[in-house]
């Protein structure tokens, strides 16, 4: 997976969390790579572990609860879980931006918008105080915030989600980083506005060359945005594919059943299938394949066995028995 | 925002009204000034003649109303004891008691804002169990003991700092310490809790992934947004520093509005202590309405 110009490989990944149940492997073995300009989408439920993975990149997983226990994460060829506090600080905002889930929590309610842009703008690019202005201004014109002037004098409550979620994006854009992690962007915006928001972030991308990792749960924000798809299950990436491998060849069964969950609004209305049972709790053994309990092709080494990486396809991979060659 | 402040006002108002009810009841509940005032061989006669000089024979609420409409003119009679006016007794003892409590005040942010704020940073570690400790002993040890400790040590043994009455800036340090001291452990406790919601939330999260250092993180972000609270509490504390500098100005000798007070209850001497009450309640709604002033303007949402 590894090319020359892969911006972050993640390798192995494994993040604990400490719970009254005791230690249990939230981020299990993962590993992805991405290549500058790309955009990998991390899907999968509540808990299988993408918001994790993401914020352990840029060791924001939340602290002393989860713990990175094993692994490498190389950032244009630099090991990020080799640096201090410090050193990793250069890394934040400069090279890896973040964009996180709810606009309304996300910035800070009694700091004017031009507060926080501009703490951005002074930290990495060192302007003068009326350049900063200026760049502010800029940066919420390129996200198409209307009337950006008045909008920098604004606290975050007189702004709505959206607009809010625009001067996150802006925000993450003072530092000309290179990598965007994007958690579910998104998911509490309205669905006009997540369509436009998508929209935005793509023209972004190009205009910057910007490698985004778009973490989500929306299988249409995937097939918007991304060039390709991880799917995680209970920790674990369980297929790996180009989008539009995914949405026409989805080997995994949690895959497919994934898709078979979602509505096709071009069709007549249909019985949803819903994925039968529970996704695997955090604490619980782990003993060959998570999903084998909530499988339809189910065979008796799946629940033995961890299943191997294979190869469906050139840049198709999927973690299944039924599935090996 | 101005409808709200003039309500706050008639609230005020209305709260200065009933205070003044409960004062004037209750300090002629507790006896009268005759005994005290006239010497002990005083014949009958002179004692009526007394009781006349100040009104003290019609009915209570007769009484009262003559006392409300002087008052509302600021006129709040003279001392039975000095016989000087009321009002100029109370004021000339303010601007002491008012000097005492602030500085009182100040230690408290400054020692118990750092202490409150590296609790939450240290959870669990060493700050914390510092922060811990000092809380406890904060709302365990009453402010006249902790006075009467401190004169044995600086004044008593070490002779470094005046136990009693005022003279330079050495005089306040004891009593302000005290004073501090009863209200810190509150701040701590209440900075603690508010600080590590603050750092819990989103915006810090985001504050960390702009690549912010900790400490612009913690005492910008965090901390601006864990003051909000403490501010409300803070205001309600500076009213009880003021109140219960009564204790400490009696223990440090400290001739302040508190001492006042506390004589002039003794004395039964009524137009002091209804004064001395009333500018007490006047100062503590005035800052509660500072508070939520403030309030505005340091959470923006409540500005609109």
């Amino acid at each position: 997976m590894t090319s020359a110009d892969t911006l972050l490989q993640v390798n192995d990944l494994t993040v604990e969390v400490k719970g009254a149940r005791g230690v249990g492997r939230a981020v299990d073995g993962v590993s992805f790579g991405i290549s500058a300009g790309e955009t990998l989408g991390v899907v999968g439920e509540s808990g299988s572990g993408k918001s994790l993975t993401c914020l352990s990149v840029i060791r924001l997983n939340p602290k002393p609860a989860s713990r990175i226990a094993s692994g490498s994460i190389r950032f244009d060829g630099r090991e990020l879980l080799e640096l201090d506090a410090e050193g990793l600080r250069a890394y934040r905002g400069r090279e890896i931006a973040m964009i996180l889930q709810d606009p309304m929590t996300s910035l800070n309610p009694v700091l004017t918008i031009g507060d926080q842009i501009r703490e951005a703008l002074k930290l990495h690019r060192g302007l003068s105080r009326a350049d900063e202005t200026r760049v502010a201004e800029d940066l919420l014109a390129r996200l198409r915030v209307p009337e950006p002037h008045r909008v920098l004098r604004s606290y975050p409550h007189e702004l709505s989600g959206g607009m809010r979620q625009r001067v996150v994006g802006a925000i993450a854009l003072a530092g000309r980083p290179r990598l965007l992690i994007a958690d579910e962007p998104t998911t509490a915006l309205d669905v006009t506005v997540q369509a436009a928001y998508l929209a935005l972030l793509r023209k972004l991308q190009r205009e910057e060359g910007l490698a985004i990792l778009f973490v989500t749960h929306d299988l249409g924000a995937v097939a918007r945005i991304c060039d390709r798809v991880a799917v995680m299950y209970g920790g674990r990436i369980v297929e790996s594919a180009t989008t539009a491998t995914f949405f026409s060849g989805a080997a995994h069964p949690y895959s497919r059943a994934l898709l078979r969950s979602l509505p096709d609004v071009s069709k007549p209305p249909e019985r949803l299938e819903p994925i039968p049972g529970q996704p695997p709790s955090v604490f619980a053994a782990r003993k060959g394949c998570l999903f084998a309990d909530r499988c339809p092709e189910v065979q008796a080494r799946c629940r033995e066995l961890e299943p191997p990486q294979s190869s469906v396809a050139e840049g198709h991979f999927v973690h299944c028995w039924a599935r090996q060659p | 925002m101005l409808r709200v402040a003039l309500s706050r006002l008639l609230q005020g108002l209305l709260t200065l009204l009933m205070t003044s009810v409960i004062v004037f009841v209750l300090a002629r509940t507790s006896g009268s000034p005759v005994d005290l005032v006239l010497p002990s061989e005083a014949t009958a006669a002179e004692r009526q003649a007394y009781i006349e000089r100040n009104g003290l024979d019609r009915p209570l609420p007769v009484q009262y109303g003559v006392f409300l409409v002087n008052a509302l003119q600021g006129d709040f009679g003279t001392s039975l004891r000095t016989r000087q006016p009321a009002l100029d007794l109370v004021m000339s003892r303010l601007g002491r008691t008012l000097a005492l409590a602030t500085l009182g005040l100040v230690i408290a942010l400054v020692v118990s804002v750092p202490i409150g704020v590296l609790s939450a940073t240290h959870r669990e570690g060493a700050w914390d169990r510092v922060g811990q400790g000092f809380a406890l002993l904060g709302q365990s040890i009453p402010s006249f003991l902790l006075g009467i400790v401190l004169i044995l040590v600086f004044s008593i043994h070490l002779r470094w700092l005046p136990s009693s009455g005022i003279g330079d800036w050495r005089n306040y340090i004891l009593p302000a310490v005290v004073l501090g001291w009863s209200i810190s452990a509150g701040i701590v406790r209440l900075l603690r809790s508010s600080m590590l919601e603050a750092l819990g939330a989103e915006f810090v999260k985001l504050a960390r992934s702009k690549g912010l250092s900790e400490a612009t993180v913690v005492w910008k972000h965090g901390l601006r947004n864990a003051l909000i609270p403490v501010l409300t509490f803070v205001g309600f504390m500076y009213g009880v520093i003021i109140a219960s500098a009564v204790v400490v100005e009696v223990v440090f000798g400290w001739p302040g509005l508190g001492y006042l007070a506390y004589e002039s209850t003794l004395w039964r001497d009524f137009p002091v202590l209804q004064c001395a009450v009333l500018v007490y309640t006047a100062i503590i709604v005035s800052i509660n309405f500072l508070v939520d002033l403030g309030y505005g303007i340091a959470d923006p949402r409540v500005r609109t």
